[in-house]
């Protein structure tokens, strides 16, 4: 625990504050997109926004795994976890997110549908090991941190000889995502979206490296920071943007030197790209159509790819209307802006995905941070009467 | 004429091998039999020698409490203890924290079909040795037996009847803007210790659950607290969070706590780390929150850190007023958040 207490010293974190406090330019307004729902996760949990100056703002970006797998991959699965000789294995998070109709993971579970939750992709192995008459089936999601693991279950399973394993594969591709925001028409064109800087992701990177990130931090001259995910972490990379910004710079910095090296995880690199390609477009709840923006089984092992194996169609299924999800993992909107949070929507009963995982804006803010408006308000009523 | 009354050959339970079968749960001799040699043995007192279905005993003038738990951890042992000492020192502290002394305890079990008998009989031994160092003894019981597969292992109810001291009168919308919030000791060893142990989580740890009886400690406190402690809760599952949160909506009031005053140890936190959970959801099955008048706080405190349980008490916060009964916390970082209840089963069957 050593090592992690001293990346959350409130006593050094005041120190930065301060730091920050003195170089902001009071005449600059600075918004930062955090890209990781790791970040988002620490900066609401430590109250990270108290010790930061009123001009410098965070915006919460799409980097939460369950949040951005749109509505339709997730009906597909709870229909392939209907099929009486499935066992789809799943990580726990993904379990209580709303599917078309009121459907859920959970809902099918209790239903009789054989679905598990797992701790890892070896879970899912042993559980095909250990009962080779079901048909087992990995429901894989996550950045370029999740995927390695993937290959080396589909690896292990091979060389096990397991014919009744295979994968649903939903993992995404995190730079594409930035270039995808960055070009869009809010952040682009209409200006509605102020974006000058982001805080770079922490794990992810430390598979693909802080390489990946310096074409767009070029092309659209914005500062990138590849931070870890502890407080202090975060506050630095806050730190070390509103210098680039001062600066006149836009290049990629790696706070997370501890971890991050410039060309990431080579090994992990390789065994990703001896099973995955990328798929030519892929849809992220949010974003819409991210082009390269997901990995796909390769064509010679489409044996262990689930979506092929079933034949699995993706249905159109729409989000909520009501629902800003969407908006909210664009960065289009804050999660109160959306009508139903708070009320219709909350951890216990969340109809968008961002109201789930606990890296989800929805969710981190209203656990953590909730109080804040209330605070607010009565700030105002004070100064009113 | 002389007639030889010849008696069958009573043959041992087989505690090494045997196992719990339908005919233990039947009515017939073979239930018998694990009542007496197991149960009886166990819980040994005057009540279930007399052998009655019910156990009578004299009611002292005042006021009652009664409560009821029922008990379904996974998995059933775990480091610092089993489903049988959450059991006894479960209901016991669900009577103590009304500030009651308690006096009797029920227990009712649930068993399945094939469990061993060698670990029934090691779980009643436990219950009966925590309740005999509590003082609170086992008076009644109940025994079924179901088929593989309806329940897993053994579920155990206990209940529990206690006498409230004069003029104490706790009650959950007691809270008062200003008073005190002062925890018993450090928090989510119980959760910690249970998650060690389970399927495909285990993991290598020294944390021992917390299981333990409060009632003396309650009874400390309440000597030199009497009315001004307002109320007690034992935070159980989800935790000082859930706990703290309860006590705000039902007393219609606001927390404000202090991170760095929560005490907690590095061993517990760690693991909280690395699962991915806080530890102020984890679960406690020997740990008390106690509201305090200000004016009484220190002299409860004192008494807490004077008795065995309470070593490392430590007072955390406060009572605000708060239309929205929110828990907030400075956090040890340096800015504020909100503690909320845990959505969702994260942690299911802890106690």
């Amino acid at each position: 625990m050593k090592y992690i207490d001293e990346y959350r010293d409130g006593r050094l974190a005041k120190d930065i504050a301060r730091q920050i406090s003195e170089e902001v330019r009071p005449d600059v307004n600075y918004h930062f997109m955090e890209f990781c729902g790791g970040h988002t996760h620490a900066i609401s949990r430590y109250g990270l926004e108290d010790l930061l100056p009123e001009n410098v703002r965070m915006i919460h970006g799409p980097g939460c795994p369950v949040c951005v797998l749109p509505i339709g991959r997730l009906d597909a699965a709870i229909a392939l976890a209907q099929r009486p000789e499935v066992t789809l294995c799943t990580y726990g998070d993904l379990m209580r997110v709303p599917g078309s109709n009121g459907s859920s993971l959970l809902k099918a579970k209790a239903a009789g549908a054989d679905i598990r939750m797992v701790y890892s992709t070896l879970d899912a192995l042993r559980i095909a090991e250990a009962e080779p008459h079901r048909e087992v089936v990995f429901f894989a999601i996550g950045f370029e941190t999740t995927t390695p693991p993937t290959a080396l279950a589909l690896r292990a399973a091979i060389d096990k000889g397991l014919e009744n394993f295979s994968i649903y594969c939903n993992h995404v591709l995190t730079p594409a995502a930035i270039q995808t925001i960055l070009a869009s028409p809010e952040v682009a064109k209409l200006g509605t979206v102020k974006v000058d800087g982001f805080i770079g992701p922490a794990h992810v990177s430390t598979v693909i490296g802080t390489e990946p990130y310096d074409e767009f931090a070029e092309n659209f001259r914005k500062p990138v920071v590849v931070a870890g995910f502890e407080p202090l972490d975060v506050i630095q990379a806050i730190l070390m943007l509103v210098r680039q910004i001062n600066e006149g710079r836009y290049v990629v910095e790696n706070q997370y030197i501890r971890a991050v090296k410039p060309g990431g995880n080579r090994k992990a690199q390789a065994e990703v790209a001896e099973f995955f390609e990328q798929r030519e477009s892929f849809e992220w709840r949010g974003l819409g159509d991210v082009p390269q923006g997901a990995l796909r089984l390769r064509e010679e092992y489409s044996h262990y790819d689930a979506e092929k194996r079933f034949g699995l169609v993706t249905p159109a299924s729409k989000d909520n209307p009501a629902c800003d999800c969407g908006a909210i993992l664009r960065g289009v909107k804050r999660p109160t802006d959306c009508k139903l949070f708070g009320t219709a929507c909350t951890p216990d009963t969340p109809m968008g995905s961002c109201m789930v995982s606990s890296e989800g804006a929805c969710a981190a803010h209203w656990t953590y941070g909730r109080f804040r408006e209330h605070a607010k308000t009565k700030e105002i009523e004070r100064s009113v009467a | 004429m002389n007639i030889a009354v010849v008696k069958p050959t009573r043959r041992k339970l087989d505690l090494r091998n045997g196992r719990v079968d339908l005919s233990h749960g039947a009515g017939g001799r073979a239930m018998g039999q694990l009542i007496e040699d197991i149960f009886h043995t166990a819980f040994d007192n005057d009540w279930l020698r007399a052998g009655n279905d019910q156990s009578a005993f004299a009611v002292p003038a005042g006021r009652m409490v009664m409560t009821t738990d029922g008990y379904v951890v996974s998995p059933l042992f775990f480091p610092g203890g089993n489903i049988g000492s959450l059991a006894v020192h479960g209901t016991i502290n669900d009577v103590a924290m009304s500030g009651a002394k308690p006096l009797y305890l029920s227990a009712s079990f649930i068993i399945e079909e094939g469990f061993p008998l060698g670990d029934l009989a090691k779980i009643a031994d436990t219950m009966g040795a925590a309740s005999r160092e509590a003082g609170v003894p086992i008076i009644t019981g109940d025994t079924k037996v179901v088929e593989r597969g309806k329940a897993d292992g053994v579920f155990i109810s206990t209940a529990g009847v206690g006498i409230l001291p004069e003029g104490i009168d706790m009650r959950s919308n007691a809270a008062r803007p200003g008073d005190c919030v002062i925890v018993s000791g450090s928090i989510g060893d119980h959760g910690v210790a249970v998650m060690s142990k389970r399927e495909n989580l285990e993991f290598d740890t020294d944390i021992l659950s917390d299981t333990a009886s409060l009632h003396t400690l309650t009874a400390a406190m309440v000597a030199v607290g009497g009315p001004s402690i307002r109320l007690m809760r034992d935070p159980t599952r989800g935790g000082i969070a859930a706990t703290l949160n309860e006590i705000a909506h039902q007393s219609s009031v606001g927390f404000r706590i202090d991170e760095e005053k929560i005490p907690l140890k590095p061993e517990v936190a760690a693991a909280c780390e690395f699962l991915g959970l806080d530890p102020l959801n984890v679960a406690n099955e020997g740990k008390l929150v106690a509201i305090v008048a200000p004016e009484a706080a220190d002299a409860v405190l004192a008494a807490m850190l004077a008795h065995p349980l309470g070593q490392e008490a430590a007072m955390i916060g406060h009572v605000v007023e708060d239309p929205h009964c929110f828990v907030q916390m400075e956090t040890s970082f340096g800015g504020g958040r909100i503690v909320d209840w845990l959505s969702g089963e994260q942690l299911p069957r802890i106690c």
